[in-house]
């Protein structure tokens, strides 16, 4: 399980945590994120966008 | 080989960057800026004092880790003087560079506004990590001691003990005015708000954001952030800052007088065109560049907060990162249009989130009330009655990926 942070806005992506309110469960890894999903803090979509390793 | 030059440390310009190295990771390229050179994400710094983020904390990737990933020369704490476009040199603080191409970075200055009062230069903005930086460290130093019987004695950075009632009652509270109730302004103010501290809103407009939003959505955010303790102050403006006893007494236009301890303006900013315009490049409000982002010279191109793409000075995340992956593309040799699709704007006020696309001030047509549970949901329709943009505020927020969808098309009947 990985922690990933979006570069444009900060937000934090917690693997193990998931984002239920998002309807993404906890234990989703970051690869299987639908290519539709956006960051929820900033908006950039997960294509436009590079989570980097943390 | 002269190198690709871009100007600039910000979103923009590392943006340009790290998507130009996706398509080619030989061209040579030089970043030039009057900064440190270290990433951070500009969007936070009105969001990071309720997480209790210094400076350092929002700093991403240190400005040597950027050089060495995106294989650039990396010239920081410099400052470019003039551009010479026929001999395509850049007059620098460090030297002369020459460039094959340059792009143009340089973001925006905050607008500020004339104020009489002794204590006038005293009004901060927080336009960038430095001000943050400033910012956070003038809040601590007003900090007074806070007993919390639940857990032990917190202080933070300088502690000033208060004879007053403020020590008496343990309050940490720093007084704050915000010059300004717009995107920015209204971020800080949830952000202060959640931190402890005493937050007053002035603003010359009728309504939060009223740039942005119609006035039935902008008043949504009157409530969740009173509660939060926010004093708002519409139709009128800071007139005067004088030095007080502590902190600094504002005279407002209609009057009014307050204290505060700090004061802050957030009230718009400026595209920096200065040395473009010196250059003698077209410039409006912000560089005047094509949708391939060139300017009138075809050796430079500009983006993010100090362009004006194709009339448009757009300073928001979402236009930057369209715009960066297609000068990318044009500068690797793919002559690349940037089209931008309906890109909402988030305002991070998590006391009631909003997301907005904007509708051009003239726009013929009129907002709709679709759903009010909680916030709004408004759509504006244009004189086809299609949907050309949305407000959703409070919970509706959550739901701007399909409604971003829906641009363009036709509206549901009521």
């Amino acid at each position: 399980m990985k922690v990933w942070q979006c570069v444009v806005c900060g937000f934090i992506y917690d693997e193990t945590k998931g984002m239920p309110e998002e309807g993404i469960k906890a234990g989703t890894k970051w690869a299987d994120i639908p290519e539709g999903w956006a960051c929820p803090d900033c908006g950039v979509a997960k294509a436009d966008f590079e989570m980097i390793e943390v | 080989m002269k190198p690709i030059v871009v100007l600039g440390s910000g979103l923009a310009g590392y943006s340009v960057i790290r998507e130009l190295r996706k398509l080619d990771r030989d061209i040579p390229v030089t970043l030039v800026t009057r900064d440190s050179g270290d990433y951070y994400s500009k969007p936070m710094l009105s969001n990071a004092l309720a997480q209790g983020k210094d400076a350092a904390a929002l700093v991403q990737t240190r400005a040597a880790d950027m050089a060495a990933q995106l294989g650039i020369q990396l010239l920081v704490e410099t400052e470019v003087r003039a551009i010479d476009r026929a001999n395509k040199t850049l007059d620098t603080t460090s030297g002369e560079i020459a460039y094959d191409r340059l792009v143009i970075a340089l973001g925006a200055d905050p607008i500020r506004i004339p104020v009489q009062g002794d204590a006038a230069e005293a009004v901060l903005s927080v336009n960038d990590i430095a001000d943050y930086a400033r910012f956070r460290g003038l809040l601590g130093n007003k900090k007074t001691v806070r007993i919390d019987p639940s857990t032990s004695l917190r202080t933070e950075g300088f502690v000033e003990m208060r004879s007053s009632a403020g020590a008496s009652t343990g309050s940490a509270r720093t007084e704050v005015v915000i010059m300004g109730g717009g995107l920015i302004g209204c971020e800080f103010a949830n952000d202060l708000a959640s931190a402890g501290h005493a937050v007053s809103v002035i603003d010359p407009g009728p309504w939060p954001i009223a740039s942005l939003m119609p006035e039935q959505a902008g008043r949504q955010l009157l409530a969740p952030l009173a509660a939060l303790g926010v004093d708002w102050r519409f139709g009128t403006s800071v007139s005067r800052v004088d030095h007080a006893a502590t902190g600094y007494l504002l005279t407002l236009a209609d009057g009014a007088q307050l204290h505060a301890d700090l004061v802050l303006s957030a009230v718009g900013l400026r595209p920096r065109i200065a040395l473009a315009q010196q250059a003698g490049l077209a410039v409006n409000r912000g560089i005047a560049v094509d949708a391939h982002l060139r300017s009138s010279d075809a050796a430079i191109f500009a983006l993010g907060d100090c362009a004006e793409i194709e009339g448009k000075v757009q300073p928001f995340v979402l236009p930057i990162m369209h715009a960066a992956r297609a000068l990318a593309k044009t500068l690797a040799g793919e002559e690349t249009a940037v089209v931008f699709p309906a890109m909402p704007v988030v305002v991070k006020t998590p006391a009631h989130p909003v997301a907005v696309l904007p509708v051009a001030r003239d726009a013929v047509g009129g907002w709709q009330l679709r759903a009010n549970s909680d916030g709004v949901k408004m759509e504006f329709l244009d004189a086809e009655q299609r949907i050309s943009g949305f407000v959703l505020t409070g919970p509706y927020a959550a739901e701007r990926n399909e409604m971003s969808k829906q641009v363009g098309q036709r509206a549901l009947p009521l």
